[in-house]
């Protein structure tokens, strides 16, 4: 383990340790990445050319300012993403002291680690087939120094390394399933700095919404469990709005608790199964209306389903929405006036209007048509790109003056057109539509279907969803935002393929990512319990009693079978085979073949100890020559002959 | 001297194994019984590393992070039985033990034959419990590889080879594999060589008159020094200038003398004194090309001037006296 690095190994260790930290380069700061790759090639070429290395006064001067730059890059070092820049700095700086084969089996060993820490930004199938491989990889170099008398080939050690890889499969699968998990946090620090995510967010200006129409990303996967809604019946209510302060919509005052919502529901339930990816809210997106949540949400007093904890890891849950409902017949007075709520300022001309319906129509749902058949009527646009609107009348100028706009230009629009006309309104996001995915008979919904929508409550219906958008451009509704655009907008939706088979092979990637996060990624204490529930295991005390069993069944196998390849056994060329034989004849007789010793050799010192079997040894080890070694054709003949010879070899 | 628990421990062990150890003349086949395997300190380091990882797993709830963890694992579960099998079934029996004189180091010559199909990768043999500079070698599928051990050799004799450990950490370097073996394999230890080289050569055991080294004639071997009583005609004057010393020709006769070196020759000396005198004289005699004779007492060995001779000359010297200790 002494011994100096040989060049080779050294350029295989580089190339490897380039691997294993390239992802890092997406989050570590861009001096850092530089800095990194500048060592690394640094490193290689001090063995080309024979350059000194630095000083240890030098070194450390070095790695104590690259410290703090980290810490002056990251703001602080308790953090997931600092805590990685710092291993791989780390990593870079052992490079600059590394001479020895020892050295190199700690760089290696951080090169393991590293590569764990990439699970903490992605844990997508590629980022896991990168990872499993460039295990592959450094196993391989960590082979080739335990054989440091001289280098391994990459062939074999690559050859090596995937072996005990791959037996090593069948353990972590056992211990993968098996290995009791606990739930939550250890030490607590986990997620404050999770990745900027597009999504919906927790208030509502123009534009907060068109902006994600590029977005492929998906928000959630959904599987009907029952008979699945009709196109127009898709709607994924996310959070409400209540509150306009001019400009935008805020949730309002939620701390008074949701007064016990009364629906009565009509018609079917349609249960659900959620995948939702990570949003850092904790609102649970369903279709709308969902009645029944998973257990440890509730409601809020826009029935809007709320997780106790903030979704900061991708959540499955199932939830029971109905389509047909009559949702909150009575409204509370307090309610009441936080539907109706209206700043006393801005927006004249919408005032004046609603005022103007109020006066010529007879009843709320009559006022709430005009509004939908004006925006049906007269030349609304609707586009991902609207002009922008003025600060302190924004409403108003997009009524009477642009009239383009977004779906969260109408929902607001109309919204606050019913509360100027004394309906109690609020505007709800969420999202609308879905793409059906054959390969696992689910729904995608992605960011680019995220919409909004009002809801009215009229007396005796209750809340009733209206949806203005639907009266603009009624294809949205029931096509999808691509179909509702002009086509030179349509082209930068994502999620719209024209070609199939592209759009078949993906929609199995989905599926497969699908399965991927429900079964594997999703695998927490909850999953593992359920599952193992079916095979009768219960607790921790049957899990780790089950893991050990099978832990040690499996060692006891690949033991033996290693035991098996380890036996002694004659060679199979029955050339080899039948030499061994002779020279074991002579080994009973004193005369054991030395391992410096060729055939020749050995078969002079045989016939001078011992002159009377000269003549046999003599065509014996002839023979083995000329079938071992000569360039002519191989001669069965002559096998038959060295076999009959070392048969009647007797001394 | 303290020792630590971790020492006391060790030799408790080792004395374990040596009870076990029986000297033989081999081959010797490692068995499964008699391979010992303790993580090293890098195994130790790994398995810290992966004790990480799990709490990270656990405290981020990270999927892909517990698959690592566990491959990982799995892995080093793996390596371990990789590490034993590196040693299973080898075979190991003793070479040539070349003579050597006291004070050198004794080199043992160890056979390993790998009778399996398998190849087996840096396997080393070493003495000292921990051997950092053992060579490593590779024994090949059906084939054999040749290990040298060497041991300082104190003092003329049989010197015994101690019990030596074989042993591995291929793949991973994560475990330590060990087995012991003592082979019956012995070195012969010439005496020292004495450095006196101004003694004068034996008195003629036989009646062939004065040394010949002197009286030769015919062939030239080559310069000494002046001594008083030299012959004038045999100094060198050539080299008078240039070394500024006397030197005299010396001749070798081509009808050999037969020069006997003898025991009783030295008398008043103490028998170590004696016996490495007599080696001395061996070597010369040898290196002179002479014929020369042994005689020791209760043994007496004939002149000749072979390769063999000198070796029967100088084992003879090597185990003179010795007490029978190693039957």
């Amino acid at each position: 383990m002494t011994e100096p690095l040989a060049n080779w190994t050294l350029f295989r260790l580089l190339a490897c340790l380039a691997i294993v930290i390239v992802p890092h380069f997406q989050s570590l700061p861009v001096w850092a990445s530089v800095l990194v790759s500048v060592m690394l090639v640094w490193r290689g070429l001090v063995a080309i050319f024979h350059w000194r290395m630095p000083s240890v006064w030098v070194r450390g001067t070095l790695a104590i300012a690259a410290f703090i730059a980290l810490f002056l890059s990251y703001g602080r070092m308790n953090s997931q993403e600092a805590g990685a820049g710092l291993l791989v700095v780390m990593v870079a700086f052992k490079l600059t002291e590394m001479v020895k084969v020892r050295d190199c089996s700690l760089v290696l060993m951080l090169s393991y680690f590293i590569l764990i820490t990439h699970f903490l930004a992605s844990q997508e199938i590629v980022t896991a087939v990168y990872v499993f491989g460039s295990v592959i990889l450094v196993t391989a170099l960590l082979l080739e120094i335990s054989h440091p008398q001289g280098p391994l080939s990459a062939r074999i050690t690559l050859r090596h390394a995937s072996v005990l890889v791959a037996q090593a499969v069948p353990l972590m699968l056992l211990m993968f399933v098996l290995f009791p998990r606990i739930p939550g946090p250890l030490w607590g620090i986990p997620h404050e700095e999770s990745r900027g995510r597009t999504g919906l967010s927790n208030s509502m200006e123009p534009g907060s919404i068109s902006k994600l129409g590029l977005s492929d990303e998906v928000a959630l996967r959904v599987t009907f469990l029952d008979e699945r809604p009709k196109p127009s019946q898709r709607y994924w209510r996310g959070p409400s709005f209540w509150t306009f302060d001019g400009k935008g919509w805020h949730p309002g005052n939620e701390t008074q608790q949701a007064s016990a919502t009364r629906i009565a529901p009509e018609g079917m339930a349609i249960r659900q199964e959620i995948m939702l990816e990570p949003h850092k809210h904790n609102w649970l997106i369903a279709l709308d209306l969902p009645v029944e949540g998973p257990p440890g949400s509730t409601h809020d007093n826009a029935h809007q389903l709320i997780s106790d904890k903030p979704v900061l890891e991708r959540k499955l849950y199932q939830v029971t929405s109905y389509t047909d409902y009559r949702y909150q017949p009575e409204l509370s007075p307090d309610l009441r006036a936080r539907a109706l709520q209206l700043p006393g300022f801005g927006n004249k001309r919408l005032r004046e209007l609603a005022q103007q319906w109020r006066q010529s129509e007879p009843t709320d749902r009559d006022i709430v048509n005009a509004a939908l058949r004006m925006f049906n009527s007269e030349d609304f646009f609707y586009t991902l790109e609207p002009p922008l609107l003025s600060n302190t009348s924004g409403m108003d100028d997009f009524l009477f003056n642009t009239r383009r706009g977004f779906c969260e230009h109408y929902a607001s629009a109309f919204t606050l057109l019913m509360r100027a006309a004394g309906i109690p309104a609020r505007v709800v996001t969420g999202y609308q539509g879905g793409e059906y995915n054959e390969a696992g008979n689910y729904f995608i919904v992605r960011q680019s279907d995220a919409h909004a929508w009002s809801e009215v409550w009229l007396q005796g219906d209750g809340w009733v969803r209206i949806d203005p958008t639907a009266a603009v451009a009624p294809e949205r509704i029931e096509s999808g935002l691509a179909a509702a655009l002009s086509e030179g907008e349509a082209s930068t939706v994502p999620g719209s393929s024209n070609i199939y088979l592209i759009y078949q092979l993906e929609a199995y990637w989905d599926w497969t990512n699908a399965v991927w996060n429900r079964s594997i990624l999703a695998y927490g204490p909850e999953l593992q319990q359920r599952f193992l529930e079916r095979f009768g295991i219960r607790d921790w005390y049957q899990m780790t009693l089950v893991l050990t069993i099978s832990v040690v069944g499996f060692l006891a196998i690949l033991g033996g079978i290693l035991l098996w390849q380890a036996r002694k056994q004659i060679a199979d060329d029955p050339v080899v085979r039948e030499w061994g034989r002779f020279c074991s004849i002579l080994a009973r007789h004193k005369l054991p073949r030395l391992p410096h010793e060729g055939p020749r050799d050995f078969a002079q010192r045989a016939t001078r100890a011992r002159p009377d079997l000269a003549p046999e040894i003599t065509r014996i080890s002839g023979l083995y020559v000329k079938l071992r070694y000569s360039d002519t054709d191989f001669d069965i003949e002559n096998l038959r002959r060295l076999k009959h010879a070392v048969r009647r070899f007797k001394p | 001297m303290p020792t630590t628990p971790r020492q006391y421990l060790r030799r408790r062990i080792r004395e374990y194994i040596f009870r076990r150890l029986k000297r033989v003349p081999g081959p010797v086949t490692i068995r499964r019984q008699r391979i010992y395997i303790v993580p090293s300190r890098f195994g130790y380091l790994f398995g810290l590393m992966v004790f990480l990882m799990l709490l990270g797993s656990m405290n981020y709830s990270n999927s892909m992070g517990f698959a690592l963890t566990f491959l990982l694992t799995g892995l080093g579960l793996v390596a371990m039985h990789h590490t034993h099998r590196n040693l299973l079934n080898l075979s190991v029996r003793s070479g040539r033990h070349a003579p050597v004189f006291a004070g050198q180091n004794a080199e043992f010559q160890l056979v390993l034959d790998n009778p399996a199909a398998t190849h087996r990768y840096a396997v080393a043999v070493s003495f000292a419990e921990a051997a950092d500079d053992a060579t490593l070698l590779d024994v090949p599928a059906h084939g054999s590889a040749l290990s040298r051990l060497s041991i300082h050799a104190p003092a003329r004799g049989l010197l015994s080879s101690p019990a030596f450990r074989v042993h591995t950490e291929y793949p991973m370097g994560l475990f330590h594999a060990w087995t012991w073996i003592e082979l019956d394999m012995q070195c012969v230890v010439y005496p020292r060589p004495a450095d006196n080289r101004q003694q004068p050569p034996p008195a003629p055991g036989g009646d062939s008159g004065k040394p010949d080294r002197i009286g030769g004639k015919e062939d030239f071997i080559g310069l000494r020094s002046y001594q008083r009583g030299d012959a004038s005609r045999l100094i060198h004057w050539k080299t008078l200038p240039r070394t500024g010393q006397l030197m005299v020709k010396q001749f070798a006769d081509p009808i050999q003398h037969e020069l006997w070196l003898d025991w009783d020759s030295l008398p008043g000396l103490e028998t170590e004194t004696r016996l490495s005198q007599l080696c001395r004289w061996v070597l010369d005699a040898h290196r002179a090309g002479k014929s020369y004779g042994l005689v020791l007492p209760g043994l007496r060995l004939d002149p000749a001037s072979s390769e063999q001779h000198r070796h029967s000359c100088l084992e003879a010297l090597a185990l003179f006296n010795l007490p029978k200790q190693t039957a």
